[in-house]
């Protein structure tokens, strides 16, 4: 696996970090990329494509202000070591999860549900429960202070 | 309007802009003309779309648009959720202060859940290695002045599944989920 923004050309340097955020909605956004970083739109396709098949850019577009458009919580559970692997499986499979870790801590399994209403959610958790048989703690977020400018990679590489 | 204002609003969406956003929550094609390409889809014209997308940034449904990169495969092993355990008529203060590092990417405000979790606020501190981690958690806390919060550190071991959150699906889609339980069942 490749381990430090330094390994990409770049031109993947740039597409990393140059687009996260204000991405021109002009019909041809990828043409537009290609002429502020003087190469051409065959070559940002690609690389875009190539990035995204090594799990390096999730995607491009957009992301979604917390329950704006839908709501979402964060859960955890206290899972024996030896059933984890199992217990995040389950949960993984739901496709309202879409963040689910391993924390070292007592709550040992962290992951995000994600529905288009309370009521949806408040099945899913239920669901979940009943599938992994463990209980589960809902944290849902209460307020925002990230003001989300994307990770500019080069500046904290340096810090 | 403010994000206090905007984090409290379920927007009403139509029928139209729910099917937009199941196209593009995943990601826009990576073609020419991408909008092109999803009013093809849509049965709709190249132009709605961006008009419908520039009104879901402008009425604040979409934080932010671009491209999205996964932290771990740049370098970014460790993250380290930092819970704090802040004084109620502190958090907003505190929570915008540590939101403003360039290595926290997170900031949330969140319910305790006492006895077993006093904390409310969560952030999340990125890092190249876990040493690193702890280095800018101590700067952070050095410079809001939290010498006396009550705080935890919680780092990610594994990553079982990351990707952009889905706003449209329904419980029917839960099958998979329900298959794998038979297995717990005969391990448990």
């Amino acid at each position: 696996m490749t381990n430090s923004i330094n390994d990409y050309s770049n031109l993947e340097q740039h597409l990393l970090n140059d687009f996260q955020r204000d991405l021109s909605l002009s019909a041809t956004p990828y043409a537009d990329m290609a002429i502020q970083l003087g190469v051409s739109e065959e070559e940002v396709l690609l690389s875009i494509n190539s990035l995204q098949e090594r799990g390096v850019i999730s995607r491009v577009g957009p992301v979604f202000r917390p329950n704006r458009i839908g709501v979402s919580t964060l859960a955890a559970m206290s899972v024996p070591a030896e059933s984890l692997d199992c217990v995040a499986r389950i949960v993984s499979a739901f496709p309202e999860v879409n963040h689910n870790y391993e924390r070292d801590h007592e709550f040992n399994l962290w992951f995000v549900v994600t529905a288009c209403s309370e009521e949806h959610l408040d099945i899913v958790l239920y669901e979940i429960e009943q599938h992994t048989e463990y209980p589960l703690m809902s944290l849902p977020m209460l307020e925002d202070y990230f003001i989300d400018l994307g990770f500019q990679l080069k500046q904290a590489n340096k810090s | 309007m403010s994000i206090a204002e905007l984090n409290r609003n379920v927007l009403q969406l139509n029928e139209k802009d729910r099917a937009l956003i199941k196209v593009v929550e995943h990601g826009l094609p990576v073609v020419s003309r991408p909008y092109a390409e999803i009013a093809r889809q849509l049965d709709c014209t190249e132009q709605d779309v961006i008009s419908r997308l520039q009104q879901l940034i402008n009425n604040g449904a979409i934080k932010r648009y671009g491209v999205v990169v996964r932290h771990k495969e740049l370098g970014y092993t460790a993250n380290g959720m930092v819970v704090w355990n802040i004084p109620d008529d502190r958090v907003d203060e505190l929570g915008i202060c540590i939101g403003e590092y360039a290595c926290v990417t997170l900031s949330y405000r969140r319910p305790r859940r006492l006895p077993g979790w006093p904390y409310n606020l969560f952030t999340m501190v990125h890092g190249c290695n876990r040493e690193q981690v702890r280095q800018k958690l101590e700067e952070i806390i050095e410079s809001c002045n939290l010498q006396d919060i009550e705080h935890d550190i919680l780092f990610s071991t594994r990553r079982f599944k990351q990707r952009g959150a889905s706003y449209t699906q329904k419980s029917a889609d839960n099958k998979t989920a329900q298959k794998n339980t038979t297995s717990l069942r005969l391990i448990k």
